[in-house]
């Protein structure tokens, strides 16, 4: 387990060093109104919501399975609470809607997989279509801007620290604490690893798979929520457009294999501070915007490679064991 | 005496903290069945992997048909005619037969694939081990044990000197076994060296003219196998006296109530409507061949398939089985017979899979006590001499023997009432076997009921208060358990013996 984090840490302290070279004021903080300021301050803030949703991402993955409706799902959860705060709401019942709703996304998601037996990819995907466009029906196709002090706080509010990365953080040390505490991590990981099996030793395969894609919709919800009441507006088209795949990165950068089993909630964080401090240090060392993209790239490639090794040992292991000794 | 075609001399093989072989020496000759025989872990796939070149020597050295050769990789080795077949079927099962027969070396036509010319060598390849099939036929309608013959005939598709099976027969039923045999022995005829590795004593004793055993990495014996009796192998395996399987004894206390009934169940498709009882304290054993049924009664009274007709009753009550829930809330436990694929959670720790029914039984919400577990797992791995004792270790390492343990372990932490092993000793070497089969008289002893499952009649007979056996999907006979295993054989065969049809009538109906 420690071997597997070793290179994601060494990567985002690689970054981190990087942008102090070229910004010596990177690491400066500044408290102002007591509210930290600065780049790192920064990073979290914006990587909030991948993190949260890479949480939810990495317990799909462990048990076998991927969700890539979390973005559209963000989507809609901005576009409830925006519609109904526009239209006179609580700022509170609307994003208590919200929440209602994307759970209610999750138990479909989690019904077409664990019920029907859909692979995973394809009835994610499903959602991930129509969920850009049940966002657009709600906001009737317009970006639905609001002007609601409580629930700005969400997305852009300061508690000494950005109140999104509290809530990420908050998250991440819940699901530490539910999944080792109590035998749910076990049971997401037996049936991740071989679920014939688990389903013969009794464990309820189906109420697991259920209830993870049930609490990765619930993460995409609450990441939508930081998204949208940042910019106070809900844009059923872009908000949380392709967030997904830098959920899934940021799992499978932190050493989570997505043939399920064992999983780092840990390496999840790594990964998803990696893929942010990469999006800002394109910004700071001044890569030219139309190269960005590539750049991101040629840093993720190198980050998996370096993994690969490591990797390679375990999945050797692994065939070792299938060949059993004679 | 001719040359030998394998000649390895004084070969060790290690392993980060491990000696896997010690200065081993093994012969192999044109036209023999040589068979390697030693407990799991005694280093025959070591010594195999050594041959074909995927581990290094750490030192010895390979002479092949005379010549001093270094394989780097199994490539090299079959390249040079040393084929082998390994133990799981490691074929694609979507191509076709010819394509997989032929796969890497198709004949081509400008380029492309030339379909007819390959099912037409692909033809060739198959009637030389005698095996009627069509080429053009997709792999995976075929049995396993038709795909097994056809992976040999793949392997024996380069002009192979040297055909290595590693366990070949562990998943084919009696028929299969013998066809197999009869290409080996056509192959044999013609000059090609077979190295087979078995777990099957009664094979061993058919087919090779010569036995290797091997113990804990170091070479025992070489002997002819005219000249080798059961008991001296055995014992060259063990390298301990052979008490153990002597040393059940049939109990002559009295079985308690009856446990389950099962009356009338039966699947379409899977087993015929049959009739069971199992009482507390007793052993009932369930004999047939592969494909008999006897997997599929397990997994219904289980729950794991769903039966379309009949009832089952626990303690004189209805069960509704609606899956193995329901099962495991009334007592009962179900070990697979495919370890790999339906028993261990390989990437997790001995502790982990030695708790997950219990922990399942308990629901997420209410974890097993870390104390509790660590007692639990010392306890078991003490008892089953599950080996390493190290409870950390991923279970996926451990050898299959030990992994059974594990499983078995699994079910007994949670104290069932019933437990239904299928096939509990396939595939182990001989002391973890007479650890298992001693293991399920004390449970019995002690109150618990078992339904034993075993392709091996001697075990069946000598473990079980009853048999049942089993033929064509169908329930044929229950025997009390003085029955010798040829009355038993008979039964599964079938035919046309009077005197035996006559007694098992006598014994359904009483």
């Amino acid at each position: 387990m420690k071997n597997r984090l070793l290179w994601p840490v060494l990567a985002l302290v690689a970054l981190l060093i990087l942008n102090v070279v070229v910004t010596p004021t990177f690491f400066s903080l500044r408290l102002q109104d007591g509210h930290l300021y600065g780049s790192l301050i920064d990073i979290l803030r914006n990587g909030a919501p991948t993190l949260l949703i890479a949480l939810g991402m990495t317990l799909v993955i462990a048990t076998r399975g991927i969700d890539l409706s979390v973005g559209a799902v963000a989507a809609i959860a901005g576009a409830v609470t925006c519609t109904h705060i526009a239209a006179g709401g609580n700022p509170w019942v609307a994003m208590g809607l919200a929440l209602a709703l994307c759970a209610v996304l999750g138990l479909w998601n989690g019904f077409l997989v664990s019920v029907l037996g859909i692979q995973p990819i394809i009835a994610t995907l499903v959602l991930m279509t129509a969920g850009r466009g049940i966002a657009m029906l709600i906001t009737e196709g317009q970006i639905v801007t609001v002007d609601s002090p409580v629930y700005r706080q969400v997305g852009a509010g300061f508690l000494v620290l950005p109140i999104a990365i509290l809530i990420s953080l908050a998250v991440l040390g819940l699901v530490a604490l539910v999944t080792r505490r109590t035998a749910l991590g076990l049971l997401i990981e037996s049936v991740g690893v071989n679920p014939s099996a688990s389903r013969l030793a009794g464990v309820r395969a189906r109420t697991i798979i259920w209830t993870v894609y049930v609490f990765a919709a619930l993460c995409a919800a609450v990441a939508g929520l930081m998204i949208s009441s940042n910019v106070s507006a809900a844009d059923a088209n872009n908000a949380g457009l392709w967030i997904e795949m830098d959920a899934i990165l940021a799992v499978v950068i932190g050493g989570t294999s997505l043939a399920g089993g064992r999983y780092s909630l840990t390496g999840t964080l790594l990964g998803a501070l990696i893929i942010q401090t990469l999006t800002t240090t394109v910004y700071t060392i001044g890569i030219k915007p139309e190269i960005t993209l590539v750049f991101k790239a040629v840093v993720v490639i190198a980050v998996c490679l370096m993994q690969a090794p490591v990797r390679v040992r375990v999945g050797g292991r692994v065939r070792g064991k299938q060949g059993v000794p004679a | 005496m001719t040359v030998p075609v394998v000649d390895m001399r004084g070969i060790s093989v290690e392993f980060p903290g491990v000696k896997a072989l010690q200065e081993v020496d093994f012969r192999l000759f044109p036209g023999e069945v040589h068979a390697l025989m030693g407990e799991n872990g005694a280093g025959k796939s070591t010594l195999i992997k050594a041959l074909t070149g995927v581990h290094p020597l750490a030192a010895g050295e390979i002479r092949y048909a005379g010549e001093p050769v270094a394989f780097t990789a199994p490539a090299q080795a079959q390249a040079a005619g040393i084929s082998t077949v390994y133990q799981e079927v490691n074929l694609c099962a979507n191509l076709t037969v010819a394509e997989n027969i032929l796969l890497g070396r198709e004949p081509r036509k400008f380029g492309r694939i030339d379909g007819r010319r390959m099912r037409a060598r692909a033809a060739e390849l198959l009637a030389r081990i005698g095996l009627h099939i069509d080429p053009g036929s997709v792999l995976e309608s075929h049995p396993i044990a038709v795909q097994q013959l056809v992976a040999i005939a793949r392997a024996v598709a380069v002009d192979a000197r040297v055909l290595v099976l590693d366990e070949p027969t562990s998943s084919l039923d009696a028929d299969e076994v013998a066809e197999l045999f009869r290409i080996i022995r056509v192959l044999r005829d013609e000059g090609v060296a077979v190295l087979f590795v078995t777990h099957f004593l009664e094979q061993v004793y058919e087919i090779s003219d010569r036995i290797t055993v091997l113990r804990n990495g170091r070479l025992v014996a070489e002997h002819p196998t005219a000249a080798l009796s059961r008991i001296d192998l055995v014992s060259a395996m063990l390298g301990r006296e052979m008490g153990l399987l002597e040393e059940i004894e049939r109990r002559s206390g009295t079985p308690g109530q009856a446990f389950l009934v099962a009356e009338g169940v039966g699947r379409k498709g899977s087993v015929a409507p049959f009739d069971l009882e199992i009482r507390s304290g007793e052993v009932v054993g369930l004999a047939g061949l592969l494909g008999s049924g006897r997997t599929e009664v397990a997994r219904l009274l289980f729950g794991a398939d769903k039966a379309d007709s009949g009832r089952i009753l626990v303690n004189g009550k209805p069960l509704r089985l609606t899956g193995p829930r329901a099962a495991i809330e009334a007592g009962v436990a179900f070990s697979s017979e495919d370890r790999k694929a339906e028993g261990i959670v390989a990437d997790l720790s001995v502790r982990d899979n030695l708790i997950l029914a219990m922990q399942a039984a308990r629901g997420w919400a209410r974890p097993v006590p870390r104390k509790l577990a660590d007692e639990l797992v010392a306890k078991y791995i003490e008892l089953l001499d599950i080996r390493p004792a190290d409870p950390d270790r991923a279970v996926g390492n451990l050898s299959g023997g030990n992994q059974q343990k594990v499983l078995l372990a699994r079910w007994l932490v949670t104290q069932p009432k019933l437990l239904i092993l299928d096939e509990p000793t396939r595939g182990i070497d001989v002391g973890a076997k007479a650890q298992i089969q001693k293991v399920v008289a004390d449970l019995a002893a002690e109150g618990m009921a078992v339904l034993f499952i075993s392709a091996e009649l001697e075990e069946v007979v000598r473990v079980s208060d009853r048999v049942v056996v089993m033929r064509d999907r169908q329930k044929v006979a229950e025997l009390d358990g003085d029955v010798g295993v040829d009355d038993v054989m008979a039964l599964i065969a079938g035919g046309g013996d009077h005197g035996v049809d006559h007694g098992v009538e006598k014994a359904v109906a009483s």
